[in-house]
């Protein structure tokens, strides 16, 4: 409760200085491990479906305008809980209630709820929050989680974030909320570059896109002209790597977001294609064709140097995901005569084959949390499934028609992949969580598909 | 250039000539791969200036006289996840080359593709070894190396719009596709 008056004192202070303690980059949610009861692991999300989460509208101290699209701090008070509750819900993880149709917390109650009020209504949770404009422009935004049983506060976290940055705020909150109950790592605050596709099946049209998450702050990169392909963001999230088929040669280029230009990756007459990112973005992780061959290299993401040559065929050696340490590489080989997965260490020795399923495995990506693979299995259809990193334990996420090129969340928690629709060919962004029960299309405002998920925001 | 075109000859064979390359300018069409900046074959020149001449009214040595010389044979298909070049492909090719040797200043693109069942990496991968095969079955049979490029375009860009055996098999080629 001291630390609750601390940050009720900064939020009486704000108004003229920088607010809470804690600002936009880290809302010091440090490790909530150990303490009163919830600690579970998300390995089944259903009884966490049970659990009621109440989300209510952010209070204001003053209903002021503000330069976000959202309106006045009270109207944005909305929009944020708004923005927690989609988070929350969307994934299966959880069944939250609100904003609408709850009670409105005022401002003094933020910090002091009302648990008598939440105690009868089946509320096991109360998010709580409140918006304070502050004179620069900028945005104080607090988040509290309650345990109304226990009468207790579990977490708190405040940031300070500018007008265009406004819905960060709310999947900030939803992070912490997720992180305290769920004992797993944030997610929320991510983005997701993606190929955005329009036209008929013989010509589509494919264009470099990117939106948050939740797929707000939608945004398209390159014009369409030349076939954009395969992104991968950059772990700082100041590149995105990509195919183009710009001057009609497929190579890959590291597209700068600051700057919006590009920069071929590696200049030669033959084309590269399948980019990667080392965890650390010091390397690049490209495959090369040559005489019909195809084999993995790796380059300096500085730029200049010389390939290295990874893998020395025979046949198509493609991708490539690297292990979260950086030691180990998984990528995918049709040495053996049709596509199956691999591992290598990170300098290309050691080559093992980790896939035994019958039919044909493609498409690796190494969870963050280093202890599961991701791929896309084909026999007959094409579907989502993880194994251990030695090949073992494998089993479906998916079961549709074609679905394809699985990428993970920051937390290594939820699969998004691509579905393709039979006949017509179009393409939309889907998650599914680990269990494979909870899968959710993620809205996108055309056609999408080759979905890369960046990681927690810095 | 323009010669050839501008001479028609007696109106019934000319415009029968106009049928038949016509329907031949459309299988053409329907076999080969939409490109982002697809040859005209000229649907417009042959409809006013049909002539009898060689290519059934192409400029001999354009890709739209290839197109029409080759009759489907510009392209090769491929069985699933396979690149070799079996023994229609090798008839095709043989076409193929004997026009590219007769026309030794042309060069040509060798486009790759696969069906959309499968991964799209690999596919593009795959788009490119298999227009490698083709390119390689060129050179054997003596069209210099210099003249020809391959570019995959995975499963990217379909011919045949379906979701069936059929048309997988359709979409499981190489096409040769000469410079103008």
């Amino acid at each position: 409760m001291k630390t609750l008056s601390a940050l009720a004192l900064g939020l009486l202070l704000c108004a003229s200085g920088p607010a809470l303690a804690q600002t936009v980059p880290d809302p010091a949610a440090p490790a909530p491990q150990a303490s009163d009861g919830l600690e579970v692991t998300v390995s089944d999300d259903s009884e966490w479906q049970d659990l009621g989460i109440a989300i209510t509208t952010f209070a204001t101290d003053a209903d002021v305008p503000t330069q976000t699209t959202a309106g006045s701090t009270g109207q944005l008070g909305q929009a944020i809980a708004q923005v927690v509750a989609g988070d929350l819900k969307n994934n299966g993880l959880f069944k939250p209630s609100g904003p609408a149709g709850l009670p409105r917390p005022t401002f003094p109650e933020v910090q002091a709820p009302n648990f008598p009020l939440w105690s009868t209504g089946g509320t096991d949770m109360l998010v709580q929050g409140y918006v304070h404009a502050n004179g620069d422009g900028t945005l104080t935004v607090g988040c509290y989680l309650y345990d109304v049983a226990l009468k207790q506060q579990l977490t708190k976290g405040g940031w300070k974030v500018g007008p265009a940055d406004w819905r960060r705020a709310g999947h900030k909150c939803a992070d912490l909320v997720y992180a305290r109950l769920s004992g797993e790592s944030p997610f929320f605050d991510s983005k997701i570059a993606y190929i955005a596709e329009t036209g008929p099946k013989d010509h589509r049209m494919k264009r470099l896109a990117i939106m948050d998450s939740d797929g707000a702050n939608h945004r398209y990169l390159t014009s369409g002209q030349a076939m954009a392909l395969t992104p991968r963001y950059s772990p700082d999230y100041s590149k995105i790597l990509y195919l183009s088929y710009l001057n009609g040669q497929p190579s890959v280029y590291a597209y700068d977001l600051a700057s919006n230009s590009q920069k071929l990756i590696f200049r030669t007459t033959n084309p590269t294609m399948a980019p990667r990112w080392s965890p650390d973005g010091k390397w690049v992780l490209f495959s090369m064709s040559q005489g019909g061959r195809t084999d993995i290299y790796r380059v300096s993401s500085a730029g200049g140097g010389t390939p290295q040559r990874l893998t020395n065929g025979p046949g198509i050696n493609i991708g490539g995901s690297y292990s979260p340490d950086g030691s180990k590489i998984v990528f995918e080989s049709d040495r053996s005569g049709s596509q199956q997965i691999y591992v290598m260490n990170a300098d290309g020795s050691n080559q093992q084959r980790i896939s035994f399923f019958g039919g044909r495995s493609a498409t690796p990506e190494w969870s963050p949390r280093g202890d599961l693979i991701a791929f896309t299995h084909i026999a007959g259809n094409l579907r989502v499934a993880v194994m251990s990193p030695s090949g073992q334990n494998m089993r479906y996420l998916t079961n549709s028609w074609q679905d394809e090129a699985p990428t993970w969340s920051p937390n290594g928690r939820i699969v998004q992949f691509f579905r393709t629709e039979k006949g017509s060919g179009v393409a939309s962004i889907w998650q599914v969580d680990l269990t494979g029960r909870n899968e959710r299309k993620l809205p996108t405002p055309v056609g999408a598909s080759d979905p890369a998920w960046g990681p927690i925001r810095p | 250039m323009p010669s050839a075109l501008s001479m028609p000859r007696h109106t019934k064979s000319g415009s029968m000539i106009l049928l038949v390359a016509g329907a031949l300018a459309m299988s053409a069409c329907a076999s080969k791969a939409p490109k982002e900046l697809p040859p005209e074959p000229g649907p417009a020149r042959t409809t006013t200036t049909p002539d009898s001449g060689q290519g059934l009214g192409a400029r001999p040595g354009s890709q739209a006289d290839f197109a029409a010389q080759m009759m489907g044979d510009d392209t090769i298909y491929f069985d699933t996840d396979k690149y070799d070049v079996d023994a229609v492909d090798q008839q095709a090719l043989a076409k193929q080359a004997q026009w590219l040797l007769t026309y030794p200043n042309k060069m040509a693109t060798i486009e790759g593709h696969a069906d959309e069942r499968g991964t799209r990496e690999y596919n593009l991968a795959l788009g490119e070894r298999r227009a490698n095969s083709a390119k390689n079955y060129l050179i054997s049979l003596g069209v210099a190396a210099n003249r020809l490029t391959t570019i995959s375009y995975g499963k990217e860009r379909p011919v045949a719009l379906g979701s069936n055996e059929q048309a997988w098999a359709q979409n499981r080629r190489a096409v040769t596709v000469t410079i103008d």
